[in-house]
């Protein structure tokens, strides 16, 4: 069996599969259950300086249903700890001495100045902490009072903050970084200017879930009003994956640790954010859906796909798939792909003709010789995607790339063996000679 | 009432046939004969709808006989819009709340799903129909339509089952005046006489007629029969058009000795008293049944005497069980209910002692160079009663002469005009039909649709 056992900024956990600093890791009572369960870590709700903030006493989320109920996407308006400093201290104190083995790391969001961060940092030493991790992406409540994603839109606050808080603690320090923001790359950039040892994303991205259209209000809905509050779930994965990916190959934070996080469900979501550099992932949504017990085929399920591909540790494929994100520009304009349906698994159910006729490029029939049949008229398949995505049965339809040196019956030219990318295209009004990558 | 019933006892004797009332605990009647499939609740349906895939040009809404939109009506109660949903389903068959309860949708909807196809578990079009048209009807209880502007113009609809509801509704629609007649006492056909009672059960046939009337226009004249009180030359004077639902009136007969003795019964007879009894515990049921046919009505009339009480009912059918016009769905029912399916058997004989029928006796058949003979070989089975459910006939004599018929049926032709200019016919009693309750609604809706085309011109 692979092993699993992370160290991440220095920080050891059994497994990489850390719970999120939010409502599950709010005391000694939930994260206990969690380590028993098997959570390689948690990152400890966010603690702020007494007199503890207050939550609603309304509803605190909101979400959005797939099927059959799925929760597929989930907003909060929930605030960080409401409970007092102390109390939260002595039990982080208790839990690290009892599970010496877990990473146990505590958040923390204080007012920018920097005697607040002294103070606590002092405070959550003496805990014997693993490290903090700086939230600086709650986009409710918190940032109305100049914190939270108040700070994390701001570059200039987060290297601020940043440089007290290496300068103040010997502790391992995260910035957590919010989405709410143009070019997450920018205050990935300050955390590292300031001294962060990692940084974690994505924080919840600012939302309404819907509207009560009987209320005529947003919802979740406290008396009669809504705010919007923060998303996340696995709705959110694939913007968290782009932001990932924008950290780990942009130039300037390139091999800064990332604690990857938005919607990690399974073992495969983890294993996505990993490959595009993740060290460790961190989940909420799917332990606040289904209960702790979801890490144990977290860990089969990773452990079993590693073993299968070959990989005894999880630095073997960290970051593997990093090299292989590019821009638009630089994709290969020669390779030419086209549908194929295959009609032994095909079910009829015509959605990828309807798809194509009425929305793409008319390239897929419904009748042939009078009978229903659907297929990919190669004359005029783009090789789009559309039609595989829209396709209810898995592998039905395929895009299958053409051989070097064949004709593609759309332009009736030949397909040709080399790379060329919009950087040398005949049509670029900025192209250059020689095609860069 | 029902014919050719022995005098009933209560105890069982050695000598006379053992038909009593009352076989089953009072709570029992209730529960074997409660819904079929009870209606969905919201979430079932969102699950289920959930499941179809809104398949463009889908086959399912090909294979309905009256082209309901089905992928649209499941998209509307997946989107939280039964009202839309019933709506959709109302437009093309206005019956669209008795035919989710008693279309085969097996050999129709279900069975060209392409979630049949791929893993044999269709959607389940019937029952979502069921749940659009009963929130509606629920919630709403008229008709969405409303009578067109009148046109002057007078139709007399000659039974007033499926077909005939079906042809008034629409022409009222269209702003005509309807005549609805009827023989029996109640509208509704076989919708209210025929179907097995748990797949109708609170009074559902009754509800819609009065839902499908409460367009206006339409007036219903029961205890009217055509070829008695109500005569077909004197409707063509009196209308300016006529259109005939009227069913098939009389019951094929075995043509075999025994036929006249008690005990010896029509199954449609016993199945109407069964759907218009108050208490089924006062209905007489054999301890012994056996049910000659191999369709619906023998489906129907094994499974009810089973539920009523009956402890051995045996179905035999001339030839193999995949021949039986009973849906494989029906078969599984029956079977499932206790009753036996005998194949390759025919009646040759009822066996009677004081008048009364004690035992069949019944030959084993094969079939050689494509037509069935008897191999001569008998088997004698003890039957209290014995129902014959081997089809229906139209009798002729009402019409009088006036009408082409062919096979037994009248003749009609893709507007479901008659050889009479002015007379429409549809329903079980026209040539070429599938005899079901769905055919009937979609032969009176083209029905009416030819006649306001003729009536307009």
């Amino acid at each position: 069996m692979a092993d699993l056992r992370t160290e991440f900024i220095g920080i050891k956990s059994p497994n990489p599969f850390w719970l999120a600093s939010a409502p599950p890791t709010d005391k000694e009572y939930n994260v206990v259950r969690a380590f028993k369960a098997g959570w390689g870590g948690v990152v400890w709700k966010t603690l702020g300086e007494d007199p503890p903030v207050v939550n609603v006493n309304g509803p605190r989320y909101g979400a959005i249903h797939g099927k059959d109920r799925q929760l597929i996407g989930l907003n909060n308006i929930e605030l960080i700890t409401d409970r007092p400093l102390e109390v939260n201290l002595r039990e982080i104190k208790q839990v690290k001495r009892d599970w010496p083995d877990r990473a146990l790391v505590v958040s923390l969001m204080v007012p920018c100045e920097e005697q607040s961060w002294i103070d606590i940092l002092r405070k959550v030493e003496d805990t014997g902490a693993d490290g903090v991790e700086l939230n600086f992406g709650c986009p409710h409540g918190m940032s109305e009072r100049g914190m939270g994603s108040a700070v994390g839109q701001v570059p200039e606050y987060i290297e601020m903050v940043t440089r007290w808080v290496k300068q103040h603690s010997r502790m391992p320090c995260i910035v957590k970084l919010t989405p709410n923001i143009t070019d997450v790359r920018k205050p990935a950039q300050a955390a590292h200017a300031g001294g962060a040892d990692a940084v974690s994303l994505i924080n919840t991205i600012n939302s309404i879930t819907g509207v009560d259209l009987d209320m005529m209000s947003p919802s979740p809905t406290v008396d009669g009003k809504g705010a919007h509050g923060g998303y996340c779930g696995p709705a959110v994965k694939p913007i968290a994956l782009n932001m990932v990916a924008e950290i780990a190959r942009d130039p300037v934070t390139r091999g800064l640790p990332i604690s990857g996080i938005g919607g990690v469900t399974t073992w495969r979501d983890a294993a996505e954010f990993m490959a595009l550099g993740a060290g460790t992932v961190q989940v909420c949504t799917a332990a606040m859906t289904y209960g702790f017990k979801v890490v144990q085929d977290m860990i089969d399920g990773l452990g079993d796909w590693m073993d299968e591909k070959g990989h005894t540790s999880v630095d073997q494929f960290t970051g593997a798939a990093v090299p292989n994100v590019t821009d638009w520009q630089y994709l290969n304009l020669n390779y030419i792909a086209k549908a194929k349906i295959d009609q032994d698994l095909c079910i009829k159910c015509g959605r990828c003709h309807i798809a194509c006729e009425d929305t793409s490029h008319q390239a897929i029939t419904s009748m042939v010789d009078g009978a229903r049949k659907f297929e990919v008229i190669d004359e005029e398949c783009v090789g789009c995607n559309l039609c595989v995505n829209v396709c209810p049965v898995e592998n039905c339809i395929t895009l299958e790339p053409m051989a070097a040196g064949s004709i593609d019956p759309r332009t009736k030219r030949p397909v040709e063996k080399d790379y060329a990318n919009w950087t040398t295209h005949p049509n670029n009004p900025m192209a250059v000679k020689e095609a860069a990558e | 009432m029902i014919a050719n019933l022995p005098e009933i006892s209560m105890t069982q004797t050695t000598a006379g046939p053992d038909i009593a009332t009352g076989r089953l605990p009072d709570d029992a009647y209730a529960e074997n004969f409660s819904d079929l499939h009870p209606l969905l609740d919201p979430h079932e349906a969102l699950v289920e709808a959930d499941r179809c895939y809104f398949c463009y040009d889908a086959p399912c809404m090909q294979a309905c006989p009256t082209s309901i939109d089905i992928p649209q009506f499941i998209r509307q109660i997946s989107t939280g819009n039964p009202t839309g949903s019933a709506k959709t389903i109302f437009e093309q068959n206005i019956l669209g709340g008795m035919c989710a309860r008693v279309c085969p949708t097996e050999t129709l909807c279900e069975e060209v799903c392409v979630r049949e196809v791929a893993e044999g578990k269709p959607v389940k079009i019937g029952e979502l129909q069921r749940y659009a048209t009963d929130h509606y009807m629920g919630e709403h209880g008229a008709s969405p339509f409303t009578r067109g502007a009148p046109t002057g113009k007078k139709v007399a609809v000659v039974g007033a089952g499926p077909a005939g509801l079906s042809c008034a509704h629409r022409l009222a629609v269209h702003g005509h005046d309807v005549t609805l007649f009827d023989a029996r006492e109640k509208a509704g056909g076989l919708n209210e006489y025929g179907i097995a009672s748990y797949k109708s059960v609170d009074e559902f046939a009754a509800r819609e007629v009065d839902f499908i009337l409460s367009i206006g226009g339409i007036e219903l004249k029961t205890g009217m029969r055509v070829g008695a009180n109500l005569d077909l030359a004197e409707l063509r004077a009196g209308f300016d058009a006529v259109f005939l639902g009227i069913g098939l009136g009389s019951v094929n007969a075995l043509g075999i000795d025994g036929e006249d003795k008690s005990g010896s019964l029509d199954a449609v007879d016993y199945i109407a008293d069964l759907r218009q009894a108050d208490d089924l515990s006062t209905l007489p049921v054999g301890r012994r049944i056996v049910v000659i046919g191999g369709g619906m009505t023998a489906v129907d009339i094994a499974v009810q005497t089973k539920l009523l009480g009956a402890e051995d009912v045996t179905i035999a059918y001339r030839r193999g069980q995949d021949r039986m016009n009973a849906s494989d769905y029906e078969q599984h029912l029956a079977q499932t209910s206790g009753v036996r399916i005998m194949t390759w058997m025919q009646p040759k004989a009822l066996v009677a002692q004081n008048g009364a029928v004690t035992s069949i006796e019944l030959e084993r058949t094969r079939e050689q160079n494509g037509s069935l003979t008897g191999t001569g070989e008998t088997v004698t089975l003890p039957a209290d009663m014995v129902f014959k459910a081997v089809g229906q006939t139209l009798v002729q004599a009402d019409l009088g002469g006036a009408l082409s018929l062919e096979k037994g049926r009248i003749v009609v032709d893709a507007d479901r005009k008659t050889s009479l200019a002015d007379v429409w016919a549809g329903g079980d009693c026209v040539l070429g039909g599938e005899d079901l309750t769905v055919a009937a609604v979609e032969d009176g809706k083209i029905a009416a649709e030819s006649i306001n085309a003729a009536l307009s011109a």
